[in-house]
């Protein structure tokens, strides 16, 4: 299946683009996508893994399976408690 | 009541909106734009928004903060864009029935934001550098 990965911030300016179109196996996990995703764009592996990623809008860990059609994004750390 | 905007923050509004006879405690919080971080110095910054998503966990703010405690009304504004020294890029404000209510479900609210919006902003440094600010690097 065909899933489109939406990028923000710093993961967007690594990337050079606002998203990137993953194939992934029916059934796929958000872990696989991950993996996917370090494979395709290297010079986003270091992000990804302190990044959440979001399936329809909710935060998605990675033992969740990736729906066919899903929107999908990746969402670097947000500011936190400090300011 | 949630809103992304691109304009300037109008806090008086903001304000006004959250008052209630029932209610004797409005406490508003704004995030403004500060010069200097850890030393070096900003001149701008830039805010964006997954916007549904952030509109979305904006809302599951204010149904937690309700849940906790006795608002009359909230709302819960973050600009994005450009935005230059000292404006305003958030804005929290509650009412309750009395002070202590509405300081702690002000604080709970803008501390949630912090932690579950997916907003992210983009210092502009006065030596002409950016760098988006993701914690934990």
């Amino acid at each position: 299946m065909d899933i489109r990965v939406r990028l923000f911030a710093r993961a967007r300016d690594l990337a050079g683009a606002e998203t990137i179109a993953l194939q992934l196996s029916v059934g796929a996990t958000v872990g696989e996508l991950r993996r996917a995703l370090a494979t395709r764009c290297p010079a986003l592996a270091g992000l990804l893994e302190r990044s959440a990623v979001a399936v329809e809008d909710e935060f998605a860990d990675d033992t969740q399976t990736v729906p066919a059609g899903a929107e999908v994004a990746l969402l670097p750390p947000v500011s936190g408690g400090s300011d | 009541m949630i809103r992304l905007t691109n304009e300037a923050i109008d806090y008086h509004a903001v304000t006004e909106q959250v008052r209630r006879n029932d209610c004797g405690a409005v406490v508003t919080f704004l995030g403004t734009v500060r010069e200097l971080t850890d030393g070096r110095q900003t001149v701008a910054l830039d805010y964006e928004a997954y916007p549904g998503m952030a509109e979305k966990k904006l809302a599951e703010i204010e149904q937690e903060t309700r849940a906790r405690w006795p608002v009359g009304e909230m709302a819960l504004v973050h600009r994005l864009g450009h935005l230059d020294l000292g404006d305003v890029s958030v804005a929290v404000s509650v009412s309750c029935p009395h002070r202590g209510q509405a300081f702690e479900a002000c604080r709970y609210a803008i501390d949630r934001l912090k932690e579950t919006v997916p907003i992210w902003k983009k210092e502009n440094w006065a030596d002409g550098s950016t760098e988006w600010v993701h914690p934990g690097s």
